[in-house]
């Protein structure tokens, strides 16, 4: 098993016609998810690499059966089109547009939560549960099917430790990135609950990073509902306050978010913080 | 993006919220001209920074006649709060207070919603009451659906006053700083201290707004008073050929894919002994121009005595990385020493391709660092 996203994902791509849609809508199929639909209103009946395109989210739904959509649409229609995916029945929107404003994002949210769905992002790289299926812009090849739940804010770090893992034999269940704004959907509760009730997972990588205070909570949380071992690792220690470091969430503030801050608070609940991404693997194996 | 108190106060006065009045000045002479104009003994002189922690730097002064106000108004002109020049104060009348309050809507990431904040408390620095009295700020999450109804507001409003007639000022109060908050994508709108007079008027003395960067686009009018400090401008400039920077004082210069890497570059530069000179995330790919432009942005820091590149290649391959980094480097001179981490897809083709240069190769991250640190030295 894994988490969210496996052989029976059904996937429609919004925004398909889009440079980055039409491109990684591609890579996603050469991996093996099934890309069912792609939207671009207007632009019903052309494909995309054979994929059928419709000019609404319901039309592509009624007529393949999609149940997830990742989206790749401007900042500016991103709201617009995770709303609409949500009221066509799409039950797992994955947002990768990056720049959303945050207004947008909080009523979206709140109409996605209302209809029962579940939302990844925005500005995140989507997830991939390995040889089963790929939704997002992960880099596919550096994956290898495994035990280990990885649960990062960040792409890159997240392909960093993902490497690291496999290179040392780790493969992993599902691996997700959740985002780097300061609000967005799916979060480290959601997702360490349902690691922690899936079975293949064995293990799971946190990847943190300055701003707010979820890891605070994550590790309360940990410590209390999670009985797998959880290795963190948390970017942002010699971030200087105020600043926002690449994404829109990454910034101290003076009421806290800081680094020191988030790595005590896993520190007192017992989990292991690693000083470097390298020494994830070692930390999961030593629990395991 | 900041703004200051008179402008934020501009902004509420659109919106229909009561302020006290005031008058933004320039020099002493202004503030006197402005004092006259106020008609009123006793006034408030208020520094205009784009900081917090203003009262007690000294940049707000109460004054009650022209000589203490020349004063005041000379002394915070030219000061310097927390390395912000004061270029500018507002000069407003000092109402009398019989209460204080504060009131606030703010993105919180917890909630994932607007959070309306209530406290009796006003007047102070509200972390200091959120740390030591938790219970004694009112936080209401506000449904984006239905807004901020009249129901709502006043069952707000009853939180802080009595009074039906203060409540009903204070319930209109709520309901207009909710919907200035939401038609110009503010990330925070502040009144500290809402005041009630002793004439029993609610009103707004202090005013504070932060915007949401990236809705900016939609938000012509605010973009317009950005006011960006040196440092900022550099930011900005470097925004606008697609790389994410922030300057830092140390003299290891970093160039790295992604954010999260990008500070995790910065971290191990630090617990290996050294200094990062910057964050800098050049995104995704990473084609010949995009390498030279990043390259001039670090070697415009003098300091900058290691440059560090550090990249994990995914979609784009290593060896397609490596070749890139070739053809920019053919263009740039300099004899900074270049320490280059490739990792990802293709790496070994990719550290193939960079064999015999000049750059220093590494395989880790841990060792990209330690040569960089040595270097730096």
């Amino acid at each position: 098993m894994s988490i969210l996203i496996d052989k029976n994902t059904r996937l429609l791509v919004q925004g398909i016609t889009g440079r980055d849609g039409g491109f990684h809508a591609s890579k996603m199929m050469e991996y093996g998810t099934s890309v069912v639909a792609g939207t671009s209103p207007g632009k019903a009946g052309q494909q995309v690499d054979g994929i059928p395109v419709f000019n609404t989210v319901q039309d592509a739904v009624n007529d393949t059966g999609a149940n997830t959509s990742v989206i790749f649409v401007p900042a500016a229609f991103a709201k617009d089109a995770m709303m609409e995916a949500a009221a066509a029945g799409i039950k797992l929107i994955i947002c990768i547009t990056e720049g959303v404003p945050t207004q947008d994002v909080v009523s979206s949210y709140n109409f996605i939560n209302n209809k029962r769905a579940y939302l990844i992002g925005p500005n995140c790289p989507g997830l991939i549960s390995p040889d089963k299926s790929l939704v997002g812009i992960m880099p596919a090849k550096i994956f290898k099917q495994g035990g280990t739940g990885v649960i990062s804010r960040s792409g890159t770090l997240t392909y960093e430790v993902v490497y690291n893992l496999t290179t040392n034999g780790m493969g992993q269940s599902t691996a997700i990135g959740v985002g780097g704004d300061p609000v967005v959907g799916l979060y480290y509760k959601e997702l360490l609950t349902m690691f922690e009730n899936d079975p293949d997972t064995d293990s799971i990588a946190l990847i943190g990073e300055i701003g707010g205070d979820a890891e605070e909570q994550a590790a309360e949380y940990i410590k209390n509902n999670i009985t797998k071992p959880v290795a963190v690792f948390i970017a942002g220690q010699s971030a200087p306050p105020g600043k926002q470091m690449g994404h829109a969430g990454a910034i101290i503030s003076s009421s806290g978010g800081t680094a020191a801050e988030k790595i005590a608070a896993f520190e007192a609940a017992g989990i292991p913080v690693a000083k470097e991404p390298s020494e994830i693997p070692m930390l999961l194996k030593r629990k395991r | 993006m900041k703004i200051h108190e008179y402008q934020a106060k501009d902004i509420f006065v659109k919106y229909g919220i009561p302020i006290n009045p005031g008058y933004l000045c320039h020099s002493v002479d202004d503030a006197i001209k402005a004092y006259e104009k106020i008609d009123h003994g006793l006034v408030v002189v208020k520094a205009q920074v784009l900081t917090g922690g203003r009262g007690k730097a000294g940049g707000v002064k109460l004054a009650k006649d022209t000589v203490g106000m020349r004063n005041h108004a000379a002394n915070i002109l030219g000061m310097d709060i927390k390395g912000y020049t004061v270029d500018r104060i507002l000069l407003a009348k000092a109402e009398d207070i019989e209460a204080e309050y504060y009131v606030s809507y703010v993105i919180d990431r917890n909630t994932k919603s607007t959070l309306l904040m209530l406290s009796k408390e006003g007047g102070v620095d509200i972390e200091e009451v959120a740390n030591a009295t938790p219970e004694k700020i009112h936080k209401i999450v506000i449904d984006p659906t239905i807004g901020v109804p009249d129901f709502l507001a006043r069952q707000a409003a009853f939180l802080l006053f009595d009074d039906i007639k203060q409540v009903r000022q204070a319930a209109s109060i709520l309901q207009k700083l909710y919907k200035l908050f939401v038609e110009t994508d503010a990330s925070l709108a502040e009144i500290n201290p809402l005041i009630l007079t002793p004439d029993e008027k609610v009103i707004a003395i202090d005013a504070k707004m932060t915007f949401d960067d990236n809705a900016l686009y939609r938000q012509m009018k605010i973009n317009d008073l950005f006011e960006p400090t040196e440092e900022e401008r550099k930011e900005q400039k470097a925004k606008t050929k697609g790389f994410s920077y922030v300057q830092l004082d140390g003299d290891i210069g970093c160039m790295v894919n992604g954010a999260g890497l990008a500070m995790t570059t910065m971290d191990m530069i630090k617990l290996y002994g050294g200094n990062p000179a910057n964050f800098l995330d050049i995104g995704g790919s990473s084609n010949p121009t995009k390498v030279i432009e990043a390259m001039k942005l670090l070697l415009s820091d003098k300091d900058v005595k290691v440059v560090l590149i550090n990249i994990f290649g995914g979609i784009t391959r290593c060896d397609d990385v490596a070749n890139g980094l070739l053809a920019a480097f053919k263009q740039i001179d300099t004899n900074i020493p270049i320490v280059i981490r490739l990792t990802g897809t293709n790496e070994v083709e990719g550290r193939e391709l960079l064999k015999g240069s000049k750059f220093h190769l590494a395989e880790t991250m841990g060792d990209a660092t330690r040569q960089a640190v040595e270097l730096a030295k």
